[in-house]
């Protein structure tokens, strides 16, 4: 079994083959700004126009996002697709709500044309779209996008271009609504991401796992493995070039890093222990954080990856696993039982004391470092249920998103400002499937896919 | 136009030999050799009648044990069925054994491998204080991955949270 190349743009989704073997590249050139002056933030950032994610609840703001105008015949069938995924990305955060083109006064035909303010405000749009989209014979896309704040009857922000080659679509489209996210929000952009999770089929007991990636709403699944072997807990280096997981493989759970590249994978180095698992990289990427088993005992190491040393972080008879770096990379949270049952600890990255920060009721578990340094999410195991939770990072406001039979696992979107999860039904015909959830504990939803999926891990920006 | 970043996106599949793999759980193993008592086919095993059977050391002696939640602990039973298992061993030593810890599924991925661990390495040290050399017993951990029963109940994590001792041939593990 050979990789064989494809430039596959249409990949099948959920692919049931076994052992399947592709290979898929793509490359996303991206314009910026066709109004002369360099688009980055936005010059009416104190205007009415604008959605501060804070708690309490949130009307979501209308918005109207025409059909992009396709600028040539071939553009139509694309222009509506990308239209469809801006609309989806806005809608999808629980923040924005699209408002049905039935309800439109005048339709956008030609993208320079002046804006009819008048109409859209009387349909209640606070926020209009526009777009125009080109496509080469090649397959190469372009589009060009404005965002108009309707009540102040003004465009938010310069005009942007985005380009690139076939199938790249869906990516130029997440570009598109991470911008008008960005503006309207001012919070970092999120869409155009992807998430590697472990893939899962079969009955409870005989279970197959393979890893797999995706784009962050569920599109674009590609398998990474076959199922041969039990896989888990995927993460992405900060490069989003590398990923690192726990195979058992050797018949031994193992550390092992695959790149994305090429494609490979190896073993992550003829470490000493009988069992590594619970990697993470450090936000320079140099260092991996993980757990090893020895003689029934699990305590924390880490290891450069240059020079292959490997460092002994702690050293107690209990089990240390599931560490995360802090964004600075001076520090690492863990959970540890060493206090009779599961916590959470901060730990400089070198080893040493330990600050336990968790004291809640209950055990916590798989803690994980905000991208903004600010917060830790867990999951949280009490009375009988399981919670993905957040707190700051010396403990303090605490505070739980969700509540099932089974959740685990978060991982933060690049933003810091949305999670992912796994939660898994109960009983004989218990699933595992992919979850979000705000920080504010808002807008849960089931990402949308087939089959089961578990230990999502998010990507960072994709460039 | 500023042209702002070229990206080489790369997403693949690769399949992956299993090789030499003790995984009684790969893709081939399902299920089948959950081993024991769970009335899975016996084929190969020998006649659980005949003391020098596999057959005999997992069906009449127990091939388990079983831990309360969270913990590691030999009960008395446990105590009991490895006594017989380390006699056995002492006996046979033609034989090795690669010693699963498990976990029921109420707990965390990471946690519960490192749980099954302790599991496993307790049974091991069990042994080896009856009298086993160190050197035939190997130990891993499945954490939650493989449960015996599927149901969300204790009736069924009680037989989750096990230790099975599997035999295999004297170097061949």
């Amino acid at each position: 079994m050979t990789p064989t190349l494809a430039l596959n743009n249409q990949s099948p989704r959920n692919d049931p083959r076994e052992g399947n073997v592709m290979t898929f590249i793509r490359s996303l050139c991206i314009a910026l700004a066709f109004t002369g002056v360099a688009a980055t933030t936005v010059s009416a950032q104190s205007g009415p126009l604008r959605i501060t994610i804070t708690d309490g609840v949130i009307e979501p703001l209308p918005f109207a996002a025409p059909v992009f105008v396709a600028e040539n015949s071939g553009a139509a069938e694309v222009a509506q697709r990308i239209t469809q995924v801006v609309a989806a990305d806005l809608s999808g955060t629980g923040l924005f709500r699209e408002i049905p083109s039935s309800a439109f006064i005048s339709p956008v035909t030609n993208f320079d044309a002046p804006v009819a303010y008048a109409d859209w405000k009387a349909i209640n749009a606070q926020a209009l779209i526009t777009g125009a989209v080109s496509a080469g014979s090649d397959g190469r896309v372009n589009v060009k996008f404005r965002l108009y704040d309707v009540f102040s009857g003004a465009p938010l922000g310069d005009g942007m271009q985005f380009g690139g080659g076939q199938g790249d679509w869906r990516r130029i489209a997440h570009k598109v609504a991470d911008q008008i996210y960005g503006r309207i929000t001012g919070e970092g952009p999120y869409f155009d991401t992807r998430v590697v999770y472990v893939a899962e089929s079969g009955p409870k007991d005989a279970r197959l796992k393979r890893l797999a990636i995706m784009d962050y709403d569920g599109a674009n699944v590609q398998y990474l493995t076959d199922s041969s072997t039990i896989v888990l807990a995927p993460r992405f280096s900060p490069g989003g070039d590398r990923i690192l997981y726990t195979s058992f493989e050797t018949g031994f759970p193992r550390i092992k890093m695959m790149d994305l590249a090429s494609v490979s994978s190896k073993a992550l180095a003829d470490l000493q222990g009988n069992m590594t698992f619970a990697p993470r990289f450090s936000p320079d990427g140099g260092t991996v954080v993980f757990s090893v088993s020895q003689d029934g005992n699990t305590d924390l190491y880490s290891m450069n990856l240059s020079s292959g040393q490997t460092t002994r972080l702690t050293n107690a008879p209990s089990i240390e696993t599931a560490p995360s770096f802090s964004p600075d990379g001076s520090q690492i949270v863990f959970e540890s039982d060493r206090s009779g049952n599961q916590q959470l600890y901060v730990m400089s990255a070198g080893g040493g004391d330990a600050t336990r920060i968790s004291f809640g009721e209950g055990r916590y578990g798989t803690p994980v470092w905000s991208p903004r340094g600010d917060m830790v999410a867990f999951t949280k195991q009490n009375a009988g249920r399981f919670h993905i939770g957040v707190m700051r990072t010396d403990g303090s406001e605490e505070r739980l998103l969700t509540a099932s039979f089974l959740d685990e696992g978060p991982t933060w979107a690049p933003n810091g400002r949305v999670i992912m999860f796994t939660r898994e039904s109960a009983g004989a015909g218990g699933a595992a499937q992919l979850y979000s959830v705000d920080i504010s504990g808002r807008n849960l939803r089931a990402v949308p896919m087939e089959g089961g999926a578990s230990d999502p891990a998010w990507s960072p920006l994709l460039p | 136009m500023n042209k702002l970043t070229s990206l080489l996106l790369v997403a693949s599949a690769v399949a992956l030999a299993a090789c030499s793999n003790p995984d009684r759980y790969g893709a081939n193993g399902g299920a089948g050799g959950a081993g024991g008592a769970g009335g899975i086919n016996q084929g190969g095993l020998g006649d659980p009648s005949d003391p020098n059977s596999i057959a005999y050391f997992n069906q009449t002696i127990g091939d388990r044990v079983q831990f309360a939640v969270n913990e590691s602990t030999l009960s008395p039973q446990a105590q009991m069925t490895l006594t017989q298992q380390a006699t056995w061993l002492g006996s046979h030593p033609n034989y090795t054994a690669i010693i699963e810890g498990h976990a029921d599924e109420q707990g965390t991925r990471e946690y519960n491998i490192a749980l099954g661990d302790r599991r496993a390495n307790a049974v091991k040290g069990y042994l080896v204080a009856q009298g086993v050399a160190a050197n035939r017993l190997q130990t891993v951990s499945y954490g939650k991955e493989r449960p015996l029963a599927v149901c969300s109940d204790e009736q069924c994590y009680s037989q989750n949270r096990r230790a099975v001792t599997v035999l295999g041939a004297a170097g061949g593990v």
